[in-house]
Parts: C-alpha cells; structure tokens; sequence
C-alpha cells in the first residue's frame, strides 16, 4: 500500500504541509517496506487547479491513501476518480514520519 | 448610454446604488453581471417573465482514438485536462473553453460538446425597469463568458445600468469594459480605500472614465478624502452612514423608495454622470 502525504520538506522528518494542491512536495511511503520517494509537487506555483494537476501525479503514482490537511473540491474529485482514498485534517506541526505511524496505528 | 456601477470590494453598498440609480433613470435596463452572487434582485424585485439556460463549450475525448500523448494537457493552461494513463479526465468547472486541446489534439480525438454553466433570467420591474440577471454554476471557474452573454442579451438603446461583481479580476473587466462611465463604489474604511486605489488603477488601463460614490461615509476616516483630494479625483456623491438606509436595505427595500433624501441623492448623481459623459462625448 502506498500512502501520499503533503510536506513541506524533502525527508521523512520535515513538517506537513496542510495545502493539498499547493504543497511543496509529496512524501510516498510503502507501508509494506517503509521505503519512501520523495515527488516535487508540479502544481505547488500553478496558475489555477492545482489541486487536480496534484491529484493527476498522485493516481499516477498508483498511491492508494493521501494524508493532508484539507483538499478542494476538484482535488477531490479527481482523487476520487484515480480512487485514491483521502484523509484530511493533518496539522502542520506534524512531522511526516509521525502522520504515517499515526495512520498505521489507527488503521 | 452604459454607467456600470464596481467596488473594489464586497459589501460597499454597490448593489443598493445600481438600483437606486437604475430606479431614477428613465426607461433603464438593469443587467446584474454579479454571476456569483446575484441580488439586485432582491431590491428590484423584477417580475421574470424569461428564464434560459447558458452553455459553454467543453471538449468530449474519444478514448479509443486517444493515445495518451499528453499534449491536450501540457497546453491545458487551467489544468482542466488530467491524464489517468487509461484515460484523459475532463474537470469541467475549470475548462475556460479555449479551445487548444481541440486544436493540438494529434488523433484528432477530442470534439467540442456543449455544457449547462449557468442561467439567464429576464424581467421587468413594477416602474418599468427591463431586467437582467444570471447564475453561474456553483465551482464554474470562468464567470466572464457568461457575464459576456448576460450583458449582450440586451440589444437595444435604451440607458444601460450594469451592476459588476466585486473585486478587480477578469470578471469585473468584462463586466465595465466598453461602458461609458464607471461608478466607484467604496466606503471610509482602510478596506475600502485600499480595494478603491486597485479599481481605479484597473479602470484608467482601460480608459474608462469614473467617479466615486463613498458609501457609509465617515468624516473620522479622513485618509480617503485627502486621497481624493490630492489626485484630483471626481466625488459624485457622500452618502452618510444613516440607520435609515440602513434598515431599509437591509430589510430588501429600496431606500430611493423609503428614505426621502436618497432619492434626490440618487437624482443627483444621475445628472453628475450624464454631464460628465456629455463632457467625454465633446473631448
Ligand atoms: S492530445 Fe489527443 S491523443 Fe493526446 S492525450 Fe490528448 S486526447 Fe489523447
Ligand atoms: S478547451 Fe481550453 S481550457 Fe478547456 S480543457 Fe481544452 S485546453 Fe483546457
């Protein structure tokens, strides 16, 4: 399974981003192994729907779960569409790797 | 002859001066272009007599002749276009109905569809205003279009009062362009005076010219006035800050028809503008 969160860094330690479609980079764990790649969002300056262009690159990734403060309704759809399955409400003072244990623990 | 009525921002009082302007001019048609947020009707209240439906253009993808090249999204400069590798998926709410996917398309896999975005309502009022208004869908990203449709839809001469959405974006552009003159609504408020100075910026780019009406109006926020002052700007009309106006607009009523002095305020302004659109017309 893999699971998408919204950072505003490139590591497992940085912080969550709460912007869906503006953050500056995608976390991926595989939670079966725990590795993880880091994806540069291509939609954090975009002029307008950022959040599906971000949607686009997650369903691509074959992601299975997003972790992410709030998403709009576009992103949404889109994410719904590429069946991605969504959970909002992270904080921004959350450090990556302890969203990720936090939805493994829960789940 | 065109006046619309703009604001830099929300909740100046705009919509309450374009009725109250539109109720004092002879034989007048009102067009609200506030797509988003409608409610000149509200103090208007028109009788319908037409109600239409507005499309816009979207493209359809056939995905048996798609190739996933990717090109219709790359030149996509809203990002409406996604490519899902098995399928290109359309957010139609934020397709600006350019048309470039169509036309850059290599396989010739996309073809233009019509879609609902909004309505059109028509009217009149009890004293004999034609009116206008329309709805926007809720998510659509592009009101112009429609704002473009709404305005045409009235093709005749009699005098024109356009009610702009707020804000200075593309949508308030193509609410003001091409009027005669412009009536800027603000009120004496650091909000207000800052969104003014970005309207009025947006309206000497275009060449249109205006004036200013302050709402609410509060001697104490003297800023506004020195402003005014020291760009040699035209102030047609203080309307003070009065429980009286206050009540009745907030009531759905227009205060031209209960507030006695609004009235005349309103004539007032009527005649500033038409002398300064005669002054424009002999330049
Ligand atoms: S440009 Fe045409 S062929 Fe290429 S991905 Fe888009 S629809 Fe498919
Ligand atoms: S018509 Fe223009 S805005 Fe609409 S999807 Fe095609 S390229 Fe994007």
């Amino acid at each position: 399974m893999l699971i998408a969160v919204t950072s505003s860094g490139d590591s497992l330690d940085s912080l969550v981003n709460e912007k869906f479609g503006r953050c500056q980079y995608f976390i991926i764990v595989n939670a079966d192994t725990m590795k993880y790649e880091v994806v540069p969002n291509p939609a954090e300056n975009a002029q307008g729907g950022a959040g599906p262009k971000a949607a686009e690159v997650l369903v691509n990734k074959g992601v299975n779960v997003l972790l992410t403060g709030h998403v709009g309704d576009k992103a949404e759809e889109a994410l719904k569409k590429g069946h991605i399955h969504i959970i909002t409400g992270l904080n921004e003072n959350t450090k990556i790797a302890d969203a990720i244990k936090f939805y493994l623990s829960k789940k | 002859m065109v006046i619309s009525i703009a604001s830099g921002k929300g909740g100046t009082g705009k919509t309450t001066v374009a009725c109250g302007l539109a109720s004092v001019t002879n034989n007048c048609v009102y067009i609200d272009c506030d797509v988003e947020e409608p409610n000149g009707h509200i103090l208007l209240k028109p009788k319908i007599t037409l109600e239409e439906s507005s499309y816009k253009i979207i493209p359809k993808i056939n995905n048996d002749l798609c190739n996933f090249c990717n090109k219709c999204t790359e030149v996509c400069e809203f990002n409406a276009l996604l490519n899902f590798k098995t399928e290109i998926y359309l957010i139609d709410e934020l397709c600006h109905s350019c048309g470039a996917c169509t036309y850059f398309c290599p396989q010739k896999a996309i073809t233009e569809v019509k879609k609902e975005n909004g309505k059109i309502r028509i009217g009149e009022t009890s004293n004999n205003i034609l009116f206008y208004d329309a709805y926007l869908k809720v998510g659509e990203a592009s009101a112009a279009p429609l704002i473009k449709k709404v305005k045409n839809a009235y093709k005749g001469d009699r005098p024109v009062i356009i009610d702009s959405p707020p804000g200075t974006s593309c949508s308030m552009l193509e609410a003001v362009k091409d009027s005669d003159f412009c009536v800027l609504v603000t009120e004496s408020t650091p909000f207000g005076f800052n969104d003014l100075k970005l309207a009025i910026n947006v309206l000497r780019q275009i060449n249109i010219p205006y004036g200013i009406v302050i709402n609410k109006y509060d001697e104490n926020f003297s800023l506004l006035d020195e402003y005014i002052h020291d760009n040699q700007l035209n102030l047609l009309l203080r309307i003070p800050f009065r429980m009286d106006i206050a009540e009745s607009y907030s009531k759905g009523e227009l205060p031209t028809e209960t507030v006695k002095d609004y009235k005349v305020m309103m004539l007032d302004l009527l005649e500033k503008i038409k002398k300064e659109i005669v002054k424009k017309e002999y330049a």
